[in-house]
């Protein structure tokens, strides 16, 4: 468990180096994150016995994204007690919000449908 | 007898402390995420809609300054960027499937996200939103974490973002099927994709309740899309200051 927490804080933390040093326009973690992707697949590519290592961080980082939506809600609450920031754009917003995410649902299904119904056809 | 000065000090005492407000937090979680359960995991009852929602309750009636509250919830909050880090796990255990779907997944995941942003930046024009929302709503789709932390970048409001990212999310999850219906969109996979990308997080769940490959898919989508946002959007933004 230590270990892991370890990891995951050790990986963040080059993740924020990163993106200051550099000015990058990519979150910290964000970078954190990719570094620890490449590094796993990176193990797995050299047949590196990962099991024992990776199987703690495994358990550590699923449990930690089980409990996301709880890690929402001090920001979250923060909105609500600001809501006077919106005034009168509350409606565009959440209209920008619908449309946006409707249009966006359909365009994506409808491409990647297309395609996976194309790759069979040729196969 | 109650002694109400010597309540009043204890108050004052643990109001200063984080115990109260991590306990505060966590209950309503607990309680949000019982009722949602309860409900067969109906979209709107989102946990985290209803544990805002309890919390800011309790803070309205005693009549709690914001700052207080998150001073005191800090160390969830935190865990934010741990939780992003972490999102490397969920990616590589689902990599083989990435491989071999690469070619529908990353074309898909291109046009998606590229429209995601640029149809929340053309209906914010539309509706003549002011500069610091626009830069709050072009994270939107991908999970709360990394759109807070692209949000933040391009010089957004990190809380708002947080909010209309889980918006996003309920909308997707609980509209999302008449959308696939309307097209007459039949392939579980690309359903679930479109979820993932589109609405992340609350997305994926709903992808997942509905059926177990739309699920992984749309695990898959979401993670991709929070990866390939995260460049997409100061891209975006370096592209129309140019223009």
């Amino acid at each position: 468990m230590l270990k892991s927490v370890f990891v995951i804080l050790f990986y963040q933390l080059i993740g924020e180096f990163t993106q200051k040093f550099f000015e990058f326009s990519i979150p910290g973690p964000v970078i954190g994150l990719l570094l620890l992707l490449f590094t796993l697949l990176l193990l797995k590519k050299v047949e590196f016995k990962v099991n024992i290592l990776t199987k703690d961080l495994f358990n550590s980082a699923e449990t930690l994204l089980d409990y996301l939506p709880l890690l929402f809600i001090p920001v979250g609450v923060g909105v609500v007690m600001h809501l006077s920031f919106l005034e009168d754009n509350l409606v565009s917003v959440l209209l920008v919000i619908i449309l946006g995410t409707l249009l966006t649902l359909g365009i994506t299904g409808f491409i990647m449908e297309k395609i996976l119904t194309k790759i069979k056809s040729n196969d | 007898m109650i002694d109400e000065q010597r309540l009043y000090i204890i108050w004052i005492y643990l109001q200063a402390e984080p115990l109260f407000w991590l306990t505060l937090t966590i209950g309503s979680y607990l309680i949000a995420d019982f009722i949602y359960r309860k409900s067969n995991l109906f979209p709107l009852l989102n946990p985290v809609a209803i544990s805002v929602l309890l919390v800011s309750l309790i803070l309205i009636f005693f009549n709690i300054q914001y700052e207080r509250y998150f001073e005191g919830s800090k160390f969830i909050h935190f865990l934010l960027g741990p939780a992003t880090v972490a999102l490397a796990v969920p990616i590589y255990k689902k990599w083989d499937l990435i491989v071999s779907n690469s070619k529908a997944i990353f074309i898909s995941l291109l046009i998606g996200s590229v429209f995601a942003i640029l149809v929340t930046y053309l209906l914010s024009l539309y509706f003549e939103l002011p500069k610091e929302l626009i830069l709050s709503l072009l994270p939107r789709s991908v999970t709360a974490p990394i759109a807070m932390g692209i949000s933040e970048i391009i010089g957004g409001i990190p809380s708002l973002t947080a909010i209309i990212t889980l918006i996003t999310g309920v909308i997707g999850a609980s509209l999302g099927i008449f959308v696939f219906d309307l097209m007459k969109l039949k392939n579980m996979d690309a359903r679930g994709f479109s979820l993932g990308l589109a609405s992340h997080g609350i997305g994926t769940a709903r992808a997942m309740s509905k059926n177990k490959n739309a699920g992984v898919f749309a695990a898959v989508g979401m993670g991709l899309s929070g990866l390939i946002t995260s460049m997409l959007v100061p891209l975006f933004l370096k592209i129309i200051s140019i223009l």
